[in-house]
């Protein structure tokens, strides 16, 4: 057994402090510390995306950071990117293009392309397929996916 | 139900789960938190075939934080005998074998012994003490090499079964069998044209990004429960049993969300063992693989040696085809090579036929099935050779497959006459899309067409549906969901019911509270727990028509119902409104069905694929996709589209990357999602789909069920298109650089 770390963070906006093993990766406190399991563990070697979440503003595999390195910082999770009772547009384009079959990658390609839509509100096919290659799904071919996230770009731009 | 004009199927209603699939509240099987909960870790060969001389487990027992120490000492001790857990009687010892190596590790990543402690971590270095003397053996990693007189046992009470009969030649080939249609000396001799071709597939794993973990409660009044992420719930609950040598209802399996499975989640690995660890702790175990753990520990497909031979006349009629099948097993017996023998040739019809098939054990993870079992790999190789007869006849590959396709009443070499199929619909679907006859766009391209049989089965399922007042009802079937057969099944009960598909809410039962399911494979769940859920809504509809008559004092039988209305005597009412009426006619209503399904209609699917090749680096890239496949009737049209595109990619990714990359150890020295390269958003372009109805005369609502076919045609329809771009023919997968570039060489001499 080591030390326990006393980490104060930002999760969701809002103030989280937890205790962690120096040894702890960032996913691993997510889930099983702070219980937010909308992060998934598909390969803990950062080549899947499962566990992306936005850290600073930025996708991060949560398996390669350490749970020490959030101190200080700011983390979006899945469980936080739909304000109040409604959904976010991604998601809600992801339901309404069928863009999910087992749903196992969907938190982190959710979180990934709002990273990118954040970023460019209206990228290409191509832009959208290069931004998600980090994130494998193995269920849908991509096709239903990169539909949805083309749909959430024109529907914000329609409201913009 | 003969009307064609459905209210509910065949639209698109948002899934039922689909919230909690987007906010990341979906519990999938490691998200299970209970209180006490203790972590698992399993210690692997580091050999690919050593006899096991020696565990100690006394230092990592005392271990701070370790709670338990598991062997396959600790299975219950008995004679061996034969068990059948779905898959025809195997021998229990290999059963339990797989699951904790007993006097061997057969390769390696075999699991051999688990620890039970306070974290994984803990339950990790623990695991690191555990010591094993091995005895080295030499190992043998490819069916012919296994098959040879010379080569290294891997099961020392192994005897073939050569033809039906039990030899008594210890071997790694458990079974040869053959069938047998026609005369084929004489089919060959009517051929004007002849091919003959060898082809070697690589192991490829199913992929699935959510790694196999199991929770297990032994608890203390001898009950066993288990969350799990499986594709078989019911599965799960009588292998556990069986391998613990207690009855099946003291064993309770619930469930969880799963990240994939593509029948690589059928068998146990991980609960039996945490089962073992909870008994001797008193608290839950929960184990999860890492990834290379999935690599080398659970069953990639069958990689294959294949011989193909077939002969057609001048006029394009195939006159004979002859197969001959080998399939790697690995470590314990059971390829699909069987599967791949009943698909071979069953797109076409043909009068003469031999098909041989080995089912062979070599030192590589015991195999499991991966989406139309067997199947993908025999398909390239004949896809391939109709290709180039095809092409030595100078006719187009589709009108020389239409010309020789299977129909309604061929007979199959497995025996089996075809009912009413979809094949030439699917052919003609191919020629008359748009893509067939577009321009390529530019140099070193090329397109190829493939099609590929799947028989899709039956088995049982279970459903009960519950009538609340307000006019909705709940559902509770014992299918796991692994892409939205939720709404498919619950949508076939609502267009009974009259109802929208929103109104049927859906659960997914564990294995106490839901009569036996059969698991969510061979495209089955749509077709068959569809066809249970329309059954029990008819039971909810006659008991509904009871309580009308009750309301309108008249007889049950004279209560007519279209459309979710009941009428009868001139009065009428909505399905919702008698819905409010049941607690002053009785009380509740509850249908119930239970279903063993034989009307199972196989499934066609076809692809068109232009690819460009580099010829400068041998890269493969894929230009342009379409899928087409015989739905029967597609109930939910987009998750049916979804089925065909995944299976699409994942037929690219067989082509183009995935394969096991062996030392000569039998090392896996890719067992990483980095290194086994499965295809990404940027390695593919859309595909697009056309779904073809050809509805299945065995189903209510025609279904044949669509999760399988349509990975069998990519790998062969790619090569096709190589081969039309570069010229050179491939007969290995992975069609990678090297082997793309090594064609190019060798043909440029």
């Amino acid at each position: 057994m080591h030390a326990k770390i006393h980490v104060r963070t930002t999760i969701n906006g809002d103030p989280v402090e937890f205790l962690c093993e120096p040894r702890q990766s960032l996913l691993e406190c997510l889930r099983d510390i702070l219980g937010l399991t909308g992060a998934k563990e598909g390969c803990n070697d950062g080549n899947c995306g499962a566990c992306t979440v936005i850290l600073d503003g930025r996708i991060v595999n949560s398996c390669l950071v350490l749970g020490v390195e959030a101190e200080g910082r700011q983390i979006t999770t899945i469980e936080g990117i739909a304000r109040g009772a409604g959904l976010h547009p991604l998601q809600r384009a992801f339901i309404e293009n069928a863009a999910l079959q087992c749903g196992f990658c969907t938190p982190g390609l959710i979180l990934a392309a709002k990273v990118l839509l954040d970023q460019e509100p209206d990228p290409s096919e191509e832009r959208i397929r290069q931004w998600l290659a980090n994130n494998l799904c193995r269920c849908t071919g991509y096709d239903k996916i990169v539909r949805a996230i083309r749909q959430a770009a024109e529907t914000a731009g329609v409201q913009a | 139900m003969k009307r064609r004009d459905y209210a509910v199927v065949g639209t698109r209603p948002l899934r039922h789960d689909a919230a909690d699939k987007v906010t990341g509240r979906a519990l999938f099987g490691a998200d299970v938190r209970l209180a006490g909960l203790l972590d698992g870790f399993i210690v692997r060969s580091p050999h690919a075939h050593a006899r096991i001389l020696r565990i100690d487990t006394r230092r990592a027992a005392a271990f701070p934080g370790v709670k338990a120490v598991v062997t396959a000492a600790d299975f219950p001790q008995g004679p061996d005998r034969l068990v059948d857990l779905g898959d025809g009687p195997v021998p229990l010892s290999y059963v339990r074998g797989n699951i904790l190596a007993g006097g061997k590790a057969l390769y390696k990543g075999h699991a051999i012994a688990a620890v039970a402690a306070v974290s994984r971590h803990v339950a990790e270095e623990a695991a690191g003490l555990i010591e094993v003397d091995y005895e080295v053996l030499p190992c043998v990693l490819t069916a012919p090499d296994a098959m040879r007189d010379d080569a290294p046992v891997l099961l020392e009470d192994l005897k073939t079964n050569e033809l039906g009969q039990q030899s008594d030649r210890v071997s790694n080939v458990a079974l040869h069998f053959r069938h047998v249609l026609g005369d084929i000396e004489q089919g060959f001799a009517a051929a004007a044209v002849i091919v003959e071709r060898e082809f070697n597939t690589a192991s490829v794993h199913q992929g699935y990004i959510e790694p196999q973990t199991a929770t297990a409660l032994w608890n203390a009044d001898g009950r066993v429960h288990i969350w799990c992420s499986t594709q078989g719930a019911f599965a799960v609950r009588d292998a556990t049993a069986c391998i613990l040598e207690i009855p099946v209802s003291q064993v309770k399996v619930t469930p969880m969300e799963v990240g994939g499975g593509f029948g690589g989640k059928l068998a146990v690995y991980l609960e039996p063992v945490a089962a073992l660890l909870s008994k001797k702790t008193g608290q839950p175990v929960k184990m999860v693989m890492s990834r290379q753990e999935v690599f080398e520990g659970t069953g990639p497909t069958p990689g294959s040696h294949i011989k193909v031979k077939m002969g057609a006349s001048k006029d394009g009629r195939l006159t004979a085809a002859q197969a001959c099948l080998a399939y790697e097993a690995g470590a314990y017996p059971g390829s699909m090579v069987f599967f791949g023998a009943m698909c071979v040739f069953s797109a076409y019809d043909l009068a003469n036929v031999v098909i041989d098939g080995y089912d062979v054990v070599v030192n590589k993870p015991s195999t499991a099935a991966y989406r139309a079992p067997g199947t993908t790999n025999a398909a390239f190789a004949v896809e391939t050779v109709v290709d180039e007869i095809a092409e030595k006849l100078g006719i187009d590959p589709i009108d020389f497959r239409l010309k020789n396709a299977a129909k309604e009443g061929t007979r199959r070499a497995d025996g089996p006459k075809f009912r009413r199929i979809g094949c030439i619909e699917v052919l003609e679907a191919m020629k008359s899309h748009p893509h067939y006859t577009a321009p390529l766009g530019g140099p070193n391209r090329g397109r190829g067409v493939a099609i590929g049989f799947w028989f899709n089965i039956g088995f049982p399922s279970s459903c009960t549906i519950s009538v609340n007042a307000d006019g909705t009802v709940n559902l509770v079937e014992g299918s796991v969901d692994l892409a939205g057969t939720r709404t498919s099944v619950a949508m076939q009960a609502a267009e009974v019911l009259g109802i929208p598909a929103e109104d049927v809410l859906p659960t997914v039962a564990d294995t106490d509270s839901i009569g036996y399911t059969a698991m969510t494979g061979g495209s089955r769940t749509t077709f068959a727990t569809g066809w249970a859920a329309y059954e029990a809504a008819q039971d909810v509809l006659r008991q509904m028509k009871e309580r009308a008559a009750m309301l309108w004092e008249t007889e049950a039988a004279s209560v007519k119902i279209k459309g979710g209305v009941f009428r009868a005597r001139g009065r009428a009412m909505t399905f919702k409104e008698l819905a409010a009426r049941l607690a002053e006619t009785g009380g509740p209503v509850m249908g119930r069905a239970t279903v063993d399904p034989q009307g199972v209609g196989g499934s066609f699917a076809g692809c068109i694929v232009d690819v460009e090749v580099d010829p400068e680096t041998g890269r493969v890239s894929i230009v342009r996709f379409t899928s087409v496949q015989d739905a029967g009737k597609a109930i939910h049209p987009s998750y049916v589209e979804g089925q065909m595109q995944g299976g699409s990619v994942q037929g690219i990714g067989w082509a183009l990357n995935e394969e096991y990359f062996m030392s000569r150890q039998g090392a896996m020295l890719n067992a990483s999602l980095l290194d086994y390269r499965m295809p990404t958003s940027l390695d593919v372009p859309m595909i697009d789909t056309v779904i073809v109805e050809v509805p299945n005369p065995g189903h209510p609502f025609g279904v044949r069920g669509v999760g399988e076919a349509n990975i069998i045609p990519p790998p062969a329809a790619v090569a096709n298109a190589i081969y039309r771009a570069v010229g050179v023919r491939l007969r290995r997968l992975p069609m990678n650089p090297p082997a793309v570039m090594e064609a190019i060489w060798r043909r440029r001499g």
